[in-house]
């Protein structure tokens, strides 16, 4: 069954084209890497896929629906929702309200009777908050709950920003760099927390990453663009062999 | 609810009624003449325009430099309604006209707020504070103009329904609205914005709608302070409501603590009273004024409190195990 589709794709910036015809198709519980050297336009496919870029041409699908020139919020309504290559957290706010945030469209209650705090807002708040610890416990950082995201270590914003990308639940999960700046132990760790809450949430994973290790090590399928277009696509020894991806990064 | 929660509400509670309390006994026992109670009403005023400043200062982070405007619309809106009310000769007590009127002076600039904060929220940072002051200019202008509102002579004959009781209690339930606000999923969804736009859409956030929401929501608590200011001074002109007026406002946010609701509430106090109590200097009072701002700004550039609130019962409790400390080492001497 496939959850996200793309279809040819483009996006131009002027006269530059960044990303050519890019298809993709993704299936349910999948884990896909997306690689390409530096420029090659995966970024812009993640914006282009998560509604912050309209493409020039093309159509995406997501749960049978485009999501062309939708809004980024409503396509995370729909099912799709990302982490940032640069962490994005809301740095003044702690962990488990960075996860409350996401969490906004589960919270049943409206502005009146939020600022007279009615009964059904202590219910509603307290469903919220024991939900986001749950979602913190996943990923061991229940003892940081009331932690301001900025005082956190740096291992530990890159799994907030993916607890927080899971609040809102997701059917596809994007990834950007999610091991960028992370030694081999956390990358190790990192590796087995994705492929974990691929199972544990049954969601699909599509991720960006420059890793090899980590790419190769859990993605079950592969896609290599460089220049805005595919050049390959497959089983990690697959790609591993394509004299096109050996070409691309280590040139002729 | 949990047992610290209400522990919190109960001392906050108290605190409250023991205030207004003790300016009750003062006021009754005429140790505070008409003129104190006069700057504390003024005080109650800017506290609510400084915390419905806050929500878009502080909350949402935009810098908003035109409240003025709303507040004068409030007022000049209430204003006409109690005068329209009393005429009809409708035998309501005042404090409903008072009421009604704050509801009226609240929703119709509330949905200027609205109608402004559409098309400029897309601006951001300098430019938003431009077109804002743009905005309270236009209105300030327009009252200077419109006849029906007495123009450029002022609005004469507002009949004065506001006192100290009503004001402290009317202050009392916007900082409890504002407070719980910042503390609920739409006060989390506007802080968020602040704290990074990009990733509050991510999140899932509706960021425009709740921009717009912020800046409608201070628009309404700044019409119902427009709405006391009018009914207190029963007297309104345009030329109040200029451009200085925004600044005041926005300096006292500042300085109290952007997103710090009890900062705003003490910067308010500290800066309606300062002035008055500097009175004896003539005109130095105003550069005694600016020296402490720049002294503030220079110490401590956010604010008094920062982000973060002043909380009653953290203080007792901290003032409680100091206490303790000290009774133990004591004790220990003693043995």
């Amino acid at each position: 069954m496939t959850v996200l589709s793309a279809k040819n794709i483009t996006m131009q910036f002027g006269g530059l084209t960044a990303v050519d015809q890019f298809n993709l198709e993704l299936s349910a519980n999948e884990l896909v890497g997306l690689i390409g050297p530096n420029g090659a336009g995966k970024t812009t496919i993640f914006n282009m896929l998560t509604g912050v870029y309209v493409p020039t041409v093309g159509e995406i699908v997501l749960n049978d629906q485009s999501i062309i020139k939708k809004t980024p919020h409503e396509i995370v309504k729909l099912g799709a929702s990302r982490t940032f290559q640069n962490i994005r957290l809301f740095k003044d706010l702690t962990a488990v309200e960075n996860v409350k945030i996401a969490y906004h469209n589960f919270i049943d209650y409206n502005m009146i009777q939020g600022m007279f705090r009615t009964k059904k807002f202590w219910d509603e708040e307290k469903k919220a908050q024991e939900e986001c610890m749950k979602l913190l416990d996943i990923f061991d950082m229940g003892e940081y709950a009331d932690t301001l995201a900025k005082n956190l270590p740096y291992g530990q914003q890159r799994k907030l920003e993916i607890a927080r990308a899971l609040a809102s639940d997701p059917k596809v999960l994007m990834l950007d760099e999610p091991a960028a700046g992370m030694n081999p132990n956390e990358t190790a760790e990192l590796m087995e927390t994705i492929h974990f809450i691929r199972n544990k949430f049954d969601i699909t994973v599509l991720l960006i990453e420059h890793d090899m290790k980590l790419v190769m090590g859990i993605c079950e399928r592969i896609i290599v663009v460089d220049y805005g277009k595919t050049i390959a696509e497959g089983t990690p020894d697959e790609i591993k062999n394509n004299p096109d991806v050996i070409r691309a990064y280590l040139g002729d | 609810m949990d047992h610290n929660k209400k522990k919190a509400y109960l001392v906050n509670t108290i605190a409250v009624v023991v205030l207004y309390l003790v300016f009750f006994v003062l006021i009754q026992t005429k140790t505070m003449n008409n003129y104190f109670v006069g700057i504390a009403i003024m005080t109650c005023i800017m506290i609510i325009m400084a915390m419905s400043l806050n929500i878009v200062a502080g909350f949402l982070g935009e810098m908003a430099l035109g409240h003025a405007g709303f507040m004068a619309i409030g007022a000049y809106a209430s204003a006409s309604f109690s005068m329209a009310l009393i005429d009809s000769g409708l035998p309501l007590p005042h404090l409903v006209i008072l009421i009604l009127a704050m509801i009226v002076g609240g929703i119709v600039a509330g949905v200027f707020g609205f109608l402004i904060g559409t098309p400029t929220l897309r601006l951001r940072g300098d430019y938003l504070g431009i077109v804002t002051i743009g905005f309270s200019e236009i209105i300030r202008i327009f009252f200077i103009n419109f006849g029906p509102t007495g123009g450029a002579a002022g609005l004469k004959g507002i009949t004065r329904l506001v006192n100290f009781h009503n004001v402290y209690w009317v202050t009392i339930v916007i900082a409890f609205l504002i407070f719980t606000l910042g503390r609920s999923k739409q006060g989390r969804a506007i802080i968020s914005i602040r704290e990074d736009e990009i990733a509050s859409e991510a999140a899932g956030i509706p960021t425009t709608r709740y921009k717009v929401l912020a800046f409608s929501l201070a628009a309404f608590f700044a019409g119902v302070g427009g709405a006391l200011y009018a009914h207190y001074q029963s007297f309104l002109e345009p030329s109040k409501f200029g451009f200085m007026f925004s600044i005041e406002m926005f300096v006292i946010v500042v300085l109290g603590g952007l997103g710090s609701l009890t900062g705003s509430i003490i910067s308010a106090i500290v800066l309606t009273v300062l002035p008055e109590m500097l009175r004896s200097f003539a005109e130095y009072r105003l550069l005694v004024y600016s020296l402490v701002l720049i002294i503030m700004m220079i110490f401590r550039p956010q604010g008094i409190f920062g982000r973060s609130e002043f909380s009653l019962t953290a203080f007792i409790e901290s003032l409680i195990q100091r206490k303790n400390i000290k009774n133990s080492i004591g004790g220990g001497e003693a043995s």
